[in-house]
């Protein structure tokens, strides 16, 4: 590692510690929904290790936690993540190397830490991108392990109010994405489409045709 | 085995999405029109999952003590608290209305 790229690596691991921090606590709830859902012990931990995607694994389990099959929880996990391809086509230019190189720096691509590495003129800071995707893997990683220890040890979780830090996480990523003002007719939509398919779909189908409202997108 | 068939497609399905950029379309841009549709997809699915996780329980539209965490943690973090505030403000509230 060249100093400056050491410089920029220390930074992004001081500014993605508060992220981490948050991350601990969401990870945590998210091993103990998993465990609810009927992971074991080692599946909750193996997904946070090669998923890593907090949205796409609390809309997967939730899905499968509420009578959704494979396919809807798979899909639902892809249409969360939809978000990295713009994200990972803006970082492309600043990143070197060969396919896989590039490949695999772009799974550091998290949401703050994408945001933070911009630099604001179409470039991005990787070292500082890796530097803040560092600690929020790790604890991603052991909140999920403490989550899924506790599992489901803690009794009827409901009675903890658990069950409202999913629907928290989802509403803080989507208060985010509301700052842009093209969301919000999109937003709306898709709750409008979700709840009135609620009462007559199978679970997990209205979360997924939900998204068909960001064709609004196109509208000039 | 469903379980592992679900967390081994989550991760390929992931990894794709975040390797697709880099690789496939580094320095070309995107048709307009399809980044257009991309950018607000997240807004789309995450006010879904807003919505079904807090107004309906199974096929039946419910709301209960866990609506009304969700929704003093949504003040909090629309005044610009952080998510972990956020978080724990829903879990405490829920947990309250559900003890009294």
């Amino acid at each position: 590692m060249r100093e400056p790229g050491r410089e920029s690596f220390r930074r992004g691991v001081r500014l993605g510690l508060p992220y981490a921090a948050a991350g601990f606590v969401l990870s945590l709830s998210f091993g103990v929904l998993a465990r609810q859902a009927g992971f074991s012990v080692a599946q909750a931990i193996v997904m946070s290790l090669i998923v890593f995607a907090g949205s796409a694994q609390f809309a997967a389990v939730t899905i499968l936690a509420g009578g959704g099959g494979v396919a809807s929880a798979v899909a639902a996990a892809g249409l969360m993540n939809s978000r990295f391809l713009p994200m990972g086509i803006a970082l492309a230019p600043s990143l070197p190397g060969g396919p896989l190189a590039r490949a695999a720096q772009g799974q550091a691509v998290v949401d703050p830490s994408w945001a933070m590495a911009s630099r604001g003129d179409g470039t991005f800071d990787r070292w500082q991108l890796f530097g803040s995707t560092a600690p929020q893997y790790v604890t991603w990683i052991l909140g999920t392990v403490a989550g899924a220890l506790i599992g489901t040890g803690l009794g009827d979780t409901d009675r903890l109010g658990l069950d409202a830090l999913f629907p928290t996480f989802f509403l803080a990523l989507l208060l985010q994405e509301l700052k842009d003002r093209r969301s919000r007719p999109v937003a709306a939509l898709g709750a409008l489409i979700a709840i009135a398919l609620v009462p007559v779909a199978p679970a997990g189908v209205p979360v997924l045709a939900a998204s068909v409202a960001a064709l609004v997108g196109l509208r000039r | 085995m469903t379980i592992w068939l679900l967390i081994g497609a989550c991760a390929v399905v992931t990894a794709a999405i975040k390797a697709a950029g880099p690789v496939i379309l580094g320095g070309r841009e995107l048709p307009a029109r399809f980044s257009a549709v991309l950018g607000v997809m997240a807004a789309a699915v995450l006010a879904a999952l807003v919505v079904t996780s807090t107004l309906a329980d199974g096929d039946k539209l419910a709301i209960g003590a866990d609506t009304a965490g969700v929704a003093v943690a949504g003040v909090v973090l629309w005044r610009g608290g952080p998510v972990v505030v956020g978080v724990l403000v829903a879990a405490v509230v829920t947990a309250a209305l559900r003890a009294l």
